[in-house]
């Protein structure tokens, strides 16, 4: 942990060259810093209060304003699931209950083993397969809540088979 | 100025004024909720909307125009207040009669001046496991169910203090105040001051209650019980008995103190004008005898002393390492009084009543504290606890006799009275250095230094004559104001410059201790002064006006001390620093 924590904050350092001189460019920074991490690492936001003379306060108010900036890194599967309108109508709400309980995390965080990563999303383009759940790129129609257990067991399977 | 008509009245006032200051100085009472006079307007509940022709405004942030017609009460305005009320109040907790705010709390008197009965809005307030408490300091309790989101505490702790412990996370339904990160308090770069405490309408952020555990000191017969209070606990206690700011009620306070049962009643006073015989004779040891780093800063305000242990450890050298007047008068308590009464140190508790809610972190801050072998001060009450402690008793406090304090930790000079406010600790310190030096007493049209005294400035500068030779002094009050101050030090010293000051004194609460963080709530300029001038009045009518002619200190130093700055003294009434962290993870 120690060394990725240098290895952030070196690589922020690098990032915030080019803002430091800019007033007002807290925003394009922490939109620069998550490009390049998944998210904004609280190492990462060290180094901004620093550099940029920002007090942590209202970095952190910002990060939590919008809802683009992720504040936990993402896991190696994610797991998108629609409540666009269709979705929504068609029950989206307890599927995605069903995935938070399953895994015992609310959506937009990372389960503690950082393996999987719940996040909501707007419509995936196939409304009539509602409601719908994409998994690190494979999609799963017309999921109910109790499909959740089963699609989570086997992404565990898929990667321990991959040796994750 | 500006002409304007606010309800057919005519009304004039200086360009730039908003309407609700105009309507004010028309004798005309617009409710307020998020306002506050120390702050500017945030314009975030809605309470203060009036009608200028058919629109709708919030008068706390719309400037007053030439020709204007303002009305501030019809049926339509009532009713759009009654609705912020009852939105406001739908994400409330119902428990008035059990919050610490209760009688002084502002959403509860306009729900009474509105009278809201009943509301159509179901109330969704969070769940107290949902949402819950954050205990994490000694001083400050942060109940976010209780919060309205006014932001007032965030105003006053990041852009009057320049804290920047609390902030507003997230956005619409989920908006909070909290540390961020969602960190505690405790975890947080909060120092303690109690500024929000003092500006939070609600029962949101309050000081930690310790009333309960001091009335199991009381009862316990085995306990032998000293109190103390602060100078500015005198000029403000009687705001929550009907008296004006300002006015001194010191024999009252110590009458009082007695019928709850405490031993022993002394004066924090004292621990001041001992507080100088340090203070003072480290500043001529750095500047007449050049040892030791310059400017000396003072070191009596704890949350001052947090601040620059996050802020600006770089400082350390330049601390006082001086002990606050209460750690001393609760290390003399448990050592030099203890053998005098002959009551075992362990059997003795120490109760500070203070202007302040950074003490109640302060007693605990480091081993210093324990410098009598047990813990110096056990608890620290605010002024706003113990006039609940005196009503809990039944005592009628404004017909009470006045009494005196209890030797020998109860005398005091208006020395240590001036303590209370902004500039007081300088003035002080000035009094005794003076003749110290120069061997002649201060001439008493000279006490009451003019350019240091005064709440208009953050900061205030003067130079002396001492025997000759310039010293330059600065006092700031109000903690974001020391900003500026220090990194002017930092800077000289970094280009290894002559100090641009030889003496520095820092209060982190605007005004000084007379505007705590644990006064009387309700507090503004106006009282402020009103304090500060009753304090000076105190120190007006004192016998003796410098601390070194205090007859109860020099026996101190006689009898037990020996001399300032002796070993004893250093072992019981100094302390050290340490660099502190801004965050805990």
């Amino acid at each position: 942990m120690a060394e990725d924590k240098t290895k952030i904050q070196e690589d922020t350092r690098k990032i915030l060259v080019k803002w430091k001189t800019k007033r007002g460019s807290l925003i394009m920074a922490l939109h620069e810093i998550q490009g390049a991490f998944g998210y904004v690492p609280w190492d990462a936001m060290e180094v901004v209060a620093e550099e940029l003379k920002i007090p942590m306060a209202q970095i952190y108010s910002v990060l939590t304003f919008y809802n683009y900036f992720k504040l936990t890194a993402p896991g190696k599967v994610v797991i998108s699931i629609c409540d666009g309108t269709a979705c929504h109508i068609k029950g989206g709400q307890s599927v995605i209950e069903a995935f938070e309980k399953e895994l015992g995390v609310p959506a937009g965080t990372t389960t503690e083993d950082g393996l999987f990563y719940i996040q909501i999303v707007r419509c995936l383009g196939c409304c009539g397969l509602a409601p719908v759940v994409v998994v690190n790129g494979k999609t799963y129609g017309r999921v109910t809540p109790l499909d959740a257990p089963k699609i989570v067991a086997e992404w565990r399977e898929t990667m321990a088979k991959e040796g994750v | 100025m500006v002409k304007l008509t606010i309800d057919s009245k005519v009304v004039e006032v200086p360009e730039g004024t908003t309407i609700l200051d105009a309507a004010k100085s028309a004798q005309i009472k617009i409710p307020t909720l998020c306002h506050h006079p120390d702050l500017p307007p945030t314009a975030a509940c809605g309470i203060c909307i009036v009608k200028v022709g058919n629109r709708m405004v919030r008068s706390c942030c719309t400037p007053v125009a030439e020709g204007m017609e303002v009305i501030t009460r019809d049926p339509d305005i009532i009713e759009a207040r009654r609705t912020v009320l009852k939105l406001t109040l739908s994400k409330h907790p119902n428990e008035c009669l059990t919050c610490l705010k209760n009688e002084t709390c502002e959403l509860r008197k306009l729900s009474a001046d509105f009278g809201i009965r009943d509301t159509e809005f179901a109330n969704i307030t969070p769940s107290k496991e949902e949402m819950p408490l954050d205990d994490s300091t000694k001083s400050i309790v942060l109940d976010p169910r209780k919060c309205i989101l006014c932001g007032r505490c965030v105003e006053v702790c990041q852009n009057v203090q320049n804290v920047w412990a609390l902030s507003m996370l997230k956005r619409g339904i989920n908006t909070h105040i909290s540390p961020a990160a969602d960190n505690k308090l405790g975890d947080s770069p909060c120092i303690k001051c109690g500024q929000c405490t003092a500006h939070c309408p609600t029962g949101a952020l309050t000081e930690r209650d310790d009333t309960q555990y001091v009335w199991s000191l009381l009862q316990d017969p085995e306990k032998y019980c000293v109190v103390q209070i602060a100078p500015a606990v005198r000029v403000a206690i009687g705001e929550a008995f009907g008296y004006k700011p300002g006015e001194i009620t010191t024999g009252k306070i110590y009458a009082a103190l007695r019928r709850l049962g405490f031993n022993a009643v002394f004066d924090t006073n004292f621990g001041a004008d001992v507080t100088i015989m340090e203070e003072g004779s480290e500043f001529i040891e750095r500047f007449v005898n050049g040892k030791g780093a310059l400017p000396l800063i003072t070191s009596c305000c704890p949350a001052w002393v947090d601040y620059m242990e996050k802020y600006f450890s770089d400082m350390i050298p330049h601390f006082s390492s001086c002990k606050s007047p209460h750690e001393i008068v609760g290390a003399l308590a448990k050592t030099y009084y203890a053998d005098k009464v002959n009551v075992p140190t362990e059997k003795m508790r120490v109760i500070s009543i203070m202007p302040c809610t950074a003490k109640k972190f302060e007693i605990l801050r480091s081993e210093e504290m324990f410098s009598s072998g047990f813990q110096d001060v056990d608890v620290s009450l605010t002024t706003r606890e113990l006039a609940r402690m005196i009503k809990q008793a039944g005592i009628d406090f404004v017909n009470l006799p006045e009494e005196e304090a209890d030797s020998p930790l109860g005398s005091y000079t208006g020395a240590g009275t001036v303590f209370g406010f902004s500039g007081g600790v300088m003035e002080a310190a000035l009094r005794t250095v003076h003749a110290v030096v120069t061997g002649k007493e201060m001439p008493e049209d000279a006490l009451e230094v003019k350019p240091i005294l005064g709440l208009d400035k953050g900061i205030k500068e003067m130079t002396m004559d001492l025997n000759g030779k310039e010293v330059r002094i600065a006092v700031a009050h109000g903690i974001g104001h020391v900003q500026a101050l220090l990194e002017k030090v930092r800077e000289a010293e970094q280009k290894g410059e002559e100090p641009p000051y030889h003496f520095i004194e820092v209060m982190a609460c605007q005004g000084g201790c007379v505007g705590g963080g644990g006064q009387p709530l309700g507090v503004t300029d106006e009282i402020r002064k009103a304090r500060m001038e009753g304090l000076m009045k105190d120190d007006r009518g004192s016998k003796q006006r410098c601390s070194h002619l205090n007859p109860d200190v020099k026996k101190l130093y006689d009898e037990f001390l020996g001399k300032p700055l002796s070993e004893r003294s250093h072992h019981l009434l100094h302390t050290s620093y340490q660099k502190r962290e801004l965050y805990k993870k």
